[in-house]
């Protein structure tokens, strides 16, 4: 049986990956996509707690957050989709108007 | 055994996560995401939640994932420069973080908890059941809201996507207003 504290360790380190994801690519998709792995890394702490502690919730939240990821990824990539139609790049740094 | 799976599953999530923000095509990138979703429906099925793992396949792997293919192909953007200046900086903080979240996990200790739903509650009715049934009584509300807000994405993207200077026009109206664009 692995220990619970294996699957959180785990979730750490696919959340900071997201994270730096984040924070170091210029796409904009790329960044979209390190939402999406930070996302699994709460699932997989709901899940593996919800397994742990023999309750259902965590499942019952993953569903949640699922749903919240299908919206996100719609409206994200709807808003992309009209600034390439106008600007013509996906580069974060050239995405500034809203700066300062 | 579990625990050989268990390693299998880690080791090829991080692996594919790695290459996700790695990578330099956006389409590689979008596969080795594939990758790393079917590898954490595995990791589902061995902590017995059969239908997350079912519905991580179908909607993460099945609808999120050919959505943004679709984008990245659709727009076509080849040649990128990978990494902002902010790598060094952001390396430093992520590993900060890191460092602080496993000595939390080496420290702290789990308590032993006892729920509901012990596993030979759900080997006997069924993941899905369960589930199903805490949804409808003890999280309707949140269930209604979530269906809400996806209707609000679904509007919203169609009205985001639309051409500009389309959107004041009724349907049925098939004229594309590219003339008349504002800057």
């Amino acid at each position: 049986m692995v220990p619970l504290s294996y699957y959180v360790m785990l979730s750490a380190v696919l959340f900071m990956i997201g994270l730096i994801g984040v924070l170091i690519r210029r796409n904009i998709v790329i960044i979209l996509l390190s939402i999406e792995l930070m996302l699994n890394a709460a699932n997989i702490n709901f899940v593996a707690f919800s397994h742990y502690a023999e309750t259902i919730t965590g499942q019952v939240f993953v569903f949640f957050v699922m749903t919240v990821a299908a919206a996100e990824v719609t409206v994200g990539l709807a808003i992309v989709i009209a600034l390439y139609r106008r600007r013509a790049t996906l580069n974060v740094e050239e995405l500034n108007l809203l700066k300062w | 055994m579990t625990a050989l799976l268990f390693f299998y599953f880690a080791g090829t999530i991080i692996g594919s996560a790695l290459l996700v923000i790695l990578l330099r095509n956006p389409v590689y990138c979008t596969l080795a995401l594939l990758v790393m979703f079917a590898h954490v429906a595995g990791l589902y099925v061995l902590l017995n939640a059969e239908f997350i793992a079912a519905v991580q396949v179908i909607v993460y792997a099945g609808a999120i994932l050919v959505l943004y293919l679709f984008v990245v192909m659709l727009l076509n953007v080849k040649r990128e420069e990978r990494f902002q200046r902010q790598l060094i900086p952001a390396s430093i903080v992520g590993a900060l973080l890191l460092v602080e979240v496993v000595v939390i996990v080496f420290v702290g200790r789990f308590a032993e908890l006892t729920g509901q739903f012990p596993q030979s509650r759900i080997e006997e009715v069924g993941s899905t059941a369960i589930i199903g049934r805490v949804l409808f009584t003890d999280y309707l509300l949140p269930f209604e809201v979530a269906s809400l807000l996806l209707l609000a994405a679904m509007v919203g993207a169609i009205v985001l996507s639309k051409k500009s200077g389309a959107g004041v026009q009724g349907p049925g109206s098939g004229k594309e207003q590219t003339g008349s664009r504002v800057q």
